[in-house]
């Protein structure tokens, strides 16, 4: 990558905001049919696939390969009774699904799909808009789609879907913390928050001077800010309410989750086409952030035409599609973790650890400024080092303490319930009923009323 | 402050008609929040107060706030008030015990701050006019003057938000008792 120094410059900021209406018309359409065909075909894609890793063939009755299956479904949730349950708040669940798919399809608007191309003889950026800070507007975006979780499951008026949208709230709201965070690194070295400016920023790596050697940096951040990417990918999976993180609607325990009152309907379609909105959103992210956008990859990269024209719109579907895949492998490989599992994954785990990076970024940027009081720097940094160090060291004691409070009060906890079965009072379930232990309840019936007796000897 | 260049209020641009509709949106929203029975209702009417706040910071260019407004009020603020709700209670429907006793002195107090401020701002500014620049709205603008001329009281409210962290942390452990 680091041949192409001289790489294309796409376009920047000044460029947006010149387009003639029917241009930006034109690039709307695109954007909503581009999304609606890739929900149908990535609906079937993942089912096709996720039927391959697990040994079965998957939908292939409906068209050729079953390529019909996804049309077919979408057109039997249209034909379907829209039903209405009676207690519900009538406005918010119509509402619901509306407020979760409009900002799913808002997000898209700054994606950058290519460079300046030629449309009906206007110069264009292949991007329907952008903006000194759209990528704030994507997250604020997916904030706004929160609602749509939150409203669906209070406005059902049922358990299970007020559970699964107090769920995915919580799991939404700490997952985008440690989004945000994971993106600063970017921004540290792009020097922007436009989107088509990260992309530029990536055409071409630097060099870093150490000791008279210039060593040339690779220029797609997915190399140099690998643990942004790593978080990345984690809170990705959170943020879209993904297999490991479906919680919102953890069939097993919630039934359909926030989504368990709309009857398979027009309005339940909007939730997937929402679901697989998010996906494409946050991939496209991660594409222009971290895998240099619409570029072209190393060994097409080597050919001067691969960065102009309509071509990176190739190469960047080439990279959605494996990004979507990779959704899908995730989906095959991973069971669902438990919910404080992920709590304590998202704030104890990836919270603190990019904001360490943040820090570690930002230091080496500093010590790479030209002219910077480098001494002070690095005397800030040897503090910080020792103060970390220290932390460190008495965190990591008190916490052995605990760990042996805990195991010693776990071992009398069992002593004492070896003993006597009946302490410890928990709340669920009782394992010491008479008939785990092969005592038969013939004793307790006889002693009981005669009449309840005879109609449970009948049972 | 430009004061040769003050353009009539008789005839008011796109803009200054955009920001009046956006303020009244806002303030009628605001009123619903108060005003409506229904609590998960006035959650969402919080919401279109938040959104009207954020198209008058847009409107005014500011397009850094406004999308900061809309991640940290929209999204952040109002849901944990709406899981907070939904946590504790949620009704369906009209609460007839949502009304306060105090709602004439509410009335008076708030009239007031809003008599207060308006006097404030009329005063400060009278018919000084400042023409909307893109650039003053960018990030990186508002970055250097918070990180060189402002950066005491971020600072100073950066320490006051963590030591509000902290003690949100010791008030909701009960592992942790005070000294008696």
């Amino acid at each position: 990558m680091t041949t192409m120094l001289a790489g294309p410059i796409g376009p920047s900021l000044a460029d947006f905001g010149k387009d003639p209406w029917w241009i930006s018309l034109i690039k709307a359409v695109f954007i909503f049919v581009f999304l609606m065909l890739g929900v149908l075909f990535g609906v079937w894609t993942e089912r096709k696939l996720i039927s391959r890793m697990q040994n079965r063939y998957g939908p292939n009755r409906a068209g050729k390969f079953g390529l019909l299956q996804s049309v077919a479904d979408g057109l039997k949730m249209g034909l379907k009774e829209d039903l209405m349950p009676r207690t519900v708040d009538r406005v918010v669940f119509f509402l619901a699904p509306v407020i979760i798919a409009v900002p799913a399809f808002l997000a898209f608007s700054i994606v950058p799909f290519g460079p300046m191309v030629s449309m009906f003889g206007v110069q264009t950026p292949l991007q329907l808009t952008d903006l000194p800070v759209a990528v704030l507007f994507v997250l604020a975006m997916a904030s706004m789609g929160v609602y749509g979780i939150v409203l669906a499951g209070w406005g059902s008026r049922s358990p299970y879907a007020l559970l699964g949208g107090l769920r995915s709230s919580a799991q939404v709201i700490s997952y985008e913390i440690a989004m945000a965070l994971s993106l600063v690194a970017v921004f540290l070295f792009a020097g922007t928050l436009s989107t088509s400016e990260i992309v530029n920023a990536q055409a071409a790596g630097g060099t870093w001077e150490i000791g008279g050697l210039s060593i040339p940096l690779p220029s797609w951040y997915v190399v140099m800010l690998f643990p942004s990417f790593l978080i990345y990918v984690v809170t990705m999976l959170g943020e879209t309410n993904r297999v490991p993180f479906d919680l919102p609607e953890g069939e097993g325990e919630l039934v359909g989750g926030f989504h368990t009152e709309y009857s398979s309907s027009l309005k339940f379609a909007m939730f997937m086409l929402a679901e697989y909105v998010n996906m494409f959103t946050v991939s496209a992210l991660a594409i222009t952030m971290f895998f240099g956008g619409w570029q072209a990859p190393w060994p097409i990269s080597l050919w001067d035409g691969a960065n102009t024209g309509w071509w990176p719109m190739l190469w960047f579907f080439g990279k959605l599609v494996i990004a979507f895949c990779f959704f899908v492998w995730v989906r095959a490989s991973l069971p669902r973790v438990r919910y404080d599992q992920l709590m304590a994954l998202g704030w104890k785990l990836l919270i603190p650890i990019s904001l360490a990076w943040i820090v570690l970024v930002a230091t080496v940027r500093a010590l790479r400024l030209e002219g910077g009081d480098r001494t002070l720097v690095m005397a800030m940094l040897g503090v910080i080092v020792v103060v970390i160090g220290v932390l460190y060291y008495a965190f990591d004691t008190s916490r052995e303490r605990k760990k042996k409070d805990q195991q010693a009060q776990v071992r009398e906890e069992f002593a004492r319930l070896r003993n006597e079965p009946t302490a410890g009072g928990f709340p669920v379930p009782p394992l010491d009923l008479p008939h785990y232990h092969g005592v038969s309840s013939r004793p307790a019936v006889t002693r009981a009323d005669s009449k309840e007796v005879t109609s449970e000897a009948k049972v | 402050m430009n004061l040769d260049a003050v353009p009539s209020y008789l005839t008011p641009t796109g803009q200054e008609i955009v920001f009046l509709l956006l303020g009244a949106v806002a303030v009628g929203s605001a009123l619903l929040v108060v005003t409506t029975r229904q609590l998960v209702h006035a959650a969402l009417w919080l919401v279109v107060t938040f959104g009207a706040l954020a198209g008058c910071y847009l409107v005014l260019t500011a397009e850094f706030v406004a999308w900061v407004q809309v991640l940290i009020y929209v999204g952040a603020v109002v849901v944990l008030l709406l899981f907070g709700i939904m946590l504790t209670r949620a009704p369906i429907g009209r609460s007839p015990d949502l009304d306060s006793g105090n709602r004439v002195l509410a009335a008076v107090v708030a009239l007031a701050t809003a008599v207060l401020l308006v006097t404030v701002v009329i005063d400060g500014f009278r018919t000084a006019y400042a023409p909307l620049t893109e650039v003053d709205g960018a990030a990186k603008t508002i970055g250097s003057s918070i990180f060189r001329t402002w950066v005491l009281p971020f600072e100073a409210l950066s320490v006051l938000l963590l030591a509000a962290l902290i003690g949100a942390i010791v008030l909701s452990r009960t592992d942790i008792r005070g000294r008696d």
